[in-house]
C-alpha cells in the first residue's frame, strides 16, 4: 500500500502527514508515505485544495487536515 | 442595557474615575465582548454554508458559463468557496487546465479572500451593517471588473507553461451528513478563534486606547478628505499587513471615529484582505511578472478608485 500526501509543504501538510503515519503506525499496516509538492502533479491528481490524501494514487480526501480516527476510516478499507 | 452594565463594572466595582481611561475601559469592554459573540456565530453559519460549495462544485458551475457572466458567479462563489491562500496555486490551475478563462479565474481569486468571514465579522461589529455591505458590493464589483480587465487584455501567454496540461481526473464527491457538516464547520470555527484571538485582542485595546485619548478630528488634518495622497497611501500600507484584517479593522474603526474619512478607511482595509506580499510570491509561481503585475495594478487601482469615490459621496 502506497500512501501520498499532497501539498507545498504548509503546516496544514506537515499535520496531515504526521496524523497519517499515527493512524499507519497504530493500525499496524506496511504502506509507505510519499510526500507530493510538484504543483503540476498535484493538479494532475485532480486536486484543487491541499493537505490532500491519496490511497495507491487515488486521492480519498483534499482540503482537510483530517483526524486521526478520520485516516484510520480511509485505510481500513 | 449591556453599556449600563459594563459601566457599572468600571466606574461602581473597579472604581475607576470618570474621564479617558474609563472610556477606554468600557469601550474595551464592550467591543471585546461583541466581537468576539459575533466571530463565533458567523464564522460557524458561514464555515457551515461552505460545506455545501467545495471548490469543485464551484468549478463546475463557472465552468459552464459565458465570460462576463461567469466572472459575476465566479466573484460570488469566491465568498462561500473555502479557500486558504496556501490552496492558491494548485486552484488556479485547476481552474486553468478545466478551461476556465484567465480573467474569471481571477475574478475568484480576488473575491476569495477580499470578502472573508473575519473582515465581515469585524466590519459589521465595529462599522455596522450598512458598511460591511458597501464593503461586499463594492468588493464583488472590483472583482468582477478586475477580472473582466485582466481578461480583455489577452495575457495567457503570461501564465507558466507547467500550468497548461492535461486536466486531472474529478474527485469523487463526498456528501457529509448534517453533523459532519456542523463538526467540520466547529473545527473551522475554532481554528480561526485560536488564529486570530490575540490578534483582535490587542487591535480592540489600540482602538480604545485611540478612541479613549485621540482628540476628536485628529486625522482630519492628515488623512482627510481634501488629502488627495491618503487614498493611495493607505492602499499602499495596507500590501504589508497581510490577511490580518482581525488585527487591522479595530484600529480602523477608531481612526475612522476620528475623522478618517470612510472612502480612505475602505481602501485601507480592502488592500489590507486583497494584496498582500505573500500572496504575490505564492501566486508568482504560476504568473510571469507581466501577468503578476497586471493583476496588482488592476486590484489596486479598483481599490483606488473606490476610495475616491466614497470619499466623494460622504462629502456631500
Amino acid at each position: 500500500m502506497t500512501i501520498q500526501i499532497l501539498g507545498s509543504g504548509c503546516a496544514k501538510c506537515n499535520l496531515l502527514e504526521k496524523t497519517t503515519r499515527e493512524a499507519i503506525a497504530e493500525l499496524g499496516l506496511s504502506a509507505s508515505v510519499e510526500k507530493i509538492s510538484d504543483f503540476g502533479t498535484i493538479a494532475a491528481m485532480g486536486v484543487m485544495t491541499t493537505p490532500a490524501l491519496g490511497v495507491n494514487g487515488v486521492i480519498r480526501s483534499s482540503g482537510k487536515v483530517l483526524t486521526k480516527d478520520q485516516v484510520k476510516a480511509l485505510l481500513a478499507v | 442595557m449591556i453599556e449600563t452594565y459594563i459601566a457599572w463594572w468600571v466606574y461602581t466595582v473597579l472604581a475607576v474615575p470618570q474621564g479617558p481611561l474609563g472610556a477606554v475601559l468600557e469601550f474595551f469592554i464592550y467591543d471585546t465582548g461583541k466581537i468576539f459573540l459575533l466571530l463565533v456565530t458567523i464564522i460557524f453559519v458561514i464555515s457551515f454554508l461552505r460545506t455545501f460549495f467545495p471548490v469543485e462544485t464551484t468549478k463546475r458551475l463557472i465552468s459552464k458559463l459565458p465570460p462576463g457572466v461567469g466572472n459575476v458567479l465566479a466573484a460570488l462563489l469566491g465568498i462561500v468557496t473555502p479557500f486558504c491562500s496556501c490552496s492558491a496555486v494548485p486552484l488556479f490551475i485547476g481552474f486553468v487546465r478545466g478551461g476556465i478563462p484567465l480573467g474569471v479565474t481571477f475574478s475568484f481569486l480576488i473575491a476569495s479572500p477580499m470578502i472573508n468571514e473575519v473582515a465581515l465579522v469585524m466590519l459589521a461589529g465595529l462599522f455596522g451593517w450598512k458598511i460591511a455591505l458597501i464593503y461586499i458590493g463594492t468588493g464583488l464589483l472590483i472583482a468582477i471588473v478586475a477580472g473582466l480587465v485582466i481578461g480583455a487584455l489577452k495575457l495567457e501567454s503570461s501564465v507558466e507553461g507547467f500550468v497548461f496540461g492535461k486536466e486531472g481526473p474529478s474527485l469523487a464527491e463526498v456528501k457529509p451528513s448534517w453533523k459532519e457538516r456542523a463538526k467540520t464547520a466547529w473545527g473551522e470555527t475554532t481554528d480561526i478563534l485560536y488564529k486570530v484571538w490575540l490578534y483582535v485582542l490587542v487591535a480592540i485595546a489600540i482602538g480604545a486606547f485611540i478612541h479613549g485619548y485621540v482628540p476628536e478630528d485628529f486625522f482630519v488634518q492628515y488623512l482627510g478628505k481634501g488629502q488627495w495622497y491618503s487614498v493611495p497611501l493607505a492602499t499602499l500600507l495596507g500590501v504589508p499587513l497581510y490577511s490580518n484584517a482581525a488585527g487591522i479593522i479595530p484600529i480602523i474603526s477608531a481612526l475612522f471615529e476620528k475623522g478618517v474619512p470612510l472612502g480612505t478607511a475602505l481602501a485601507f482595509m480592502m488592500a489590507v484582505t486583497a494584496l498582500s506580499f505573500p500572496e504575490f510570491v505564492i501566486l508568482r509561481k504560476v504568473l510571469k511578472p507581466r501577468l503578476l503585475g497586471a493583476f496588482i495594478a488592476v486590484v489596486s487601482l479598483g481599490i483606488m478608485i473606490t476610495g475616491y469615490v466614497f470619499n466623494a459621496v460622504s462629502l456631500s
